[in-house]
């Protein structure tokens, strides 16, 4: 495989702290646990390359014309830019959850509505200056996303209900919702919204950056890569992303420890939601500059592979959003000879690799000790 | 609206739920969460469509299509009792899986990104007066039809009153307790998730057949919704055979006002809004098998 994909650098989540007597086998166990997803990466890889043999086509040559498209030139590098920027939303949304050992599937909706509450504030404030749509539009989104994080958040808090069947079921009510909200909006037979005035819009890379020239790659990446940098920060660095991680870690320990766990859990989806509704800014903001039925594309249910190949960590998710990014953007531009649908397929079994790269890395690193 | 159509609608609409949602029972009873109810019956629908297409018999397509739940089932048991691997991830991914399979076959079989040709559908079973009946008549003689409501009651029968059916239980309330009495935990959480496979398989043919082909993501998140139903029908096959009813005439009568000023929308949202309030325990409280979720390991009790 020469094209090995930049997402297989080893991930620089901390890999767990073995406890008290570190002894090598340990530590060696503890970086197989670490570095399962790369394994997982090459294994998926490893299944395309014998799908794409299948059809005919060499496998070689085709991974090193995806790599050549996806990052050799400008446009393309900018293209998987584009892709790759809703993904670290998502990514970092569900990471968000994961850490607080909730399992956010509902990153799709929270997504989805963040870019209708985007688009919508976008029209209702016309007219305003500069930066002031821009901001509202962000701060529509945020709440819209956030407001669908709680849901699921408080009642898991309060009742206790479960958040994944509860996320999968918001994810449907935000679609039928934002088809009925967005009735009296939607021109254009009905897809989309009238197109949100200039000072709305986020700024292309290309401006900063005139070798992306032609690439719809816009300033939403910029915030993403803030977003992880605040991630990060809030929970490696701040008490409430403490509790949060120690919730994660055993909910039990945690509240014997004086934790409220609902309050964790409940901040936890919020948090999540609204980085995911955030996420909808790069379609509605910077680049169609209108909201659009369907928008989201699947990147919400993408999010969890991106969180769980970069191990819920920012910089992980951020390695691997830029993975699957050039994925979709070079399986887009290889179509003429391999069908399109691989890719969605790679995404599946890259999924199943890393779930189960990661549980027999740790049967192995326990074997270790 | 007259009664009868409109209850041959919901009916109509609520069998590949029900059938479905009756599998899940077992996956989940038996302790493994199956969200990849809705690959299963994209794979499913496609078996029924290829079969069907190459030898014109509906029965060799549901044949084909239980074979196709099986086998995705099959992967599905591979990674999470195979493997133990989370559950959850392990049926998106496998939806994922089957959406881009299904659409890599339709393109490479019938050379379409959409739609397969037509293909054959079940004849009406001769159920003399029954049949007869004005609107529910047709729908009543479709085979699938009474074959799904036999399915209900033996799987009710079978998880609750049959040694097997308790044992499947042990599995996904106290798998230690099973393998305390000798029995093999992944034995039996992997025939409950193989059964959850067959009956899903069923469901997508159910679709095909009716449709008489197969369409780009026919199943159009109705895994998910019987999934739902499972839950509202607290894990009992009867319980979730009498919520796909609900919410296939939800469905019914969303189709029925289609055109009025009543927001179709509303309805749209009434199965996963009632799920909701049933997890919250606002209709009954809805309990999960307490082990249903977690993977089951001798070395780590």
């Amino acid at each position: 495989m020469s094209a090995a994909p930049p997402a297989a650098a080893p991930p620089a989540g901390p890999p767990p702290e073995p406890s008290a007597a570190a002894a090598p086998r340990a530590a060696a166990g503890a970086w197989l646990v670490a570095l399962s997803p790369v394994a997982a990466v090459g294994a998926a890889l490893l299944a395309g390359s014998a799908f794409i043999a299948a059809i005919g086509e060499d496998p070689l040559a085709l991974w090193s014309l995806v790599f050549a498209e996806a990052f050799g030139t400008g446009y393309g590098l900018g293209q998987t830019l584009f892709k790759a920027t809703p993904l670290v939303f998502t990514g970092l949304a569900v990471a968000l959850g994961f850490r607080a050992g909730l399992f956010n599937i509902g990153a799709e909706g929270q997504l989805y509505l963040g870019g209708f509450a985007a688009g919508l504030a976008g029209l209702a404030l016309a007219g305003l200056p500069w930066p002031l749509p821009l901001l509202g539009c962000a701060l529509a989104a945020a709440l819209a996303g956030g407001v669908w994080g709680a849901i699921p958040g408080a009642l898991k808090a309060r009742f206790g209900a479960h958040e994944v069947i509860n996320t999968i079921m918001l994810n449907f009510v935000a679609f039928a919702l934002v088809s009925y909200l967005g009735r009296p909006h939607f021109m254009f037979e009905s897809v989309r919204t009238a197109e949100l005035p200039p000072a709305a819009w986020l700024p292309r890379l290309d401006a900063l950056w005139p070798a992306l020239r032609g690439s719809p790659a816009n300033a939403a990446l910029l915030l993403g890569l803030a977003l992880a940098a605040g991630v990060g920060a809030f929970l490696f660095r701040t008490r409430r992303g403490y509790e949060l991680r120690a919730v994660g870690l055993n909910a039990a320990a945690a509240e014997y420890g004086g934790i409220h766990v609902g309050r964790a859990q409940l901040l936890a989806l919020a948090l999540s939601g609204a980085v995911a509704g955030l996420g909808g800014l790069n379609f509605v903001n910077g680049y169609k500059h209108w909201f659009e039925l369907g928008f989201s594309g699947g990147a919400g249910f993408l999010g969890i592979a991106v969180a769980l190949i970069g191990r819920n960590h920012p910089l992980g998710v951020l390695l691997a959003a830029l993975f699957f990014g050039a994925l979709s953007y070079g399986g887009l531009v290889v179509h003429q000879r391999v069908p399109g649908e691989l890719v969605e397929v790679l995404e599946g079994i890259v999924i199943l690799c890393a779930i189960s790269a990661h549980r027999i890395a740790e049967r192995l690193a326990r074997r270790m000790r | 609206m007259d009664g009868l159509p409109f209850l041959a609608a919901a009916v109509r609409i609520s069998v590949p739920y029900a059938l479905a949602a009756v599998g899940a029972c077992f996956s989940e009873r038996g302790g493994v969460i199956n969200i990849a109810l809705e690959g299963i019956m994209l794979n499913g629908a496609l078996g029924y469509t290829l079969a069907a297409h190459a030898t014109g018999d509906p029965w060799l397509g549901l044949a084909a299509a239980l074979g196709a739940g099986i086998v995705t089932a099959a992967l599905h048991a591979l990674v999470t009792i195979g493997f133990r691997a989370d559950q959850i991830t392990s049926g998106l991914g496998i939806n994922l899986l089957s959406m881009g399979l299904t659409r890599f076959v339709l393109r490479a079989v019938f050379d379409s990104s959409s739609n397969s040709p037509r293909v054959a559908g079940f004849s009406e079973l001769p159920l003399g007066p029954l049949g007869d009946l004005p609107g529910l008549g047709p729908v009543l003689a479709t085979p699938l039809v009474l074959g799904a409501a036999a399915a209900v009651a033996a799987a009710q029968w079978t998880l609750f009153r049959s040694v097997f059916g308790l044992r499947l239980r042990v599995m996904g309330e106290r798998p230690e307790a099973g393998a305390t009495l000798g029995l093999s935990v992944p034995r039996y959480r992997t025939l409950g998730v193989l059964v959850s496979g067959a009956f899903a398989g069923v469901a997508g043919a159910w679709l095909a057949s009716e449709q008489h082909s197969f369409t780009d993501g026919m199943t159009g998140g109705r895994g998910y919704i019987a999934l739902a139903a499972m839950i509202v029908g607290k894990w009992s096959p009867l319980g979730a055979a009498a919520a796909c009813f609900l919410f296939g005439a939800a469905e019914a009568l969303q189709i029925a006002l289609q055109g009025s000023a009543f927001p179709a929308e509303v309805l749209q949202m009434l199965p996963y809004l009632v799920t909701m309030l049933a997890l919250a325990g606002f209709i009954g409280r809805a309990v999960a098998p307490r082990a249903v979720g977690v993977p089951y390991d001798p070395e780590r009790p």
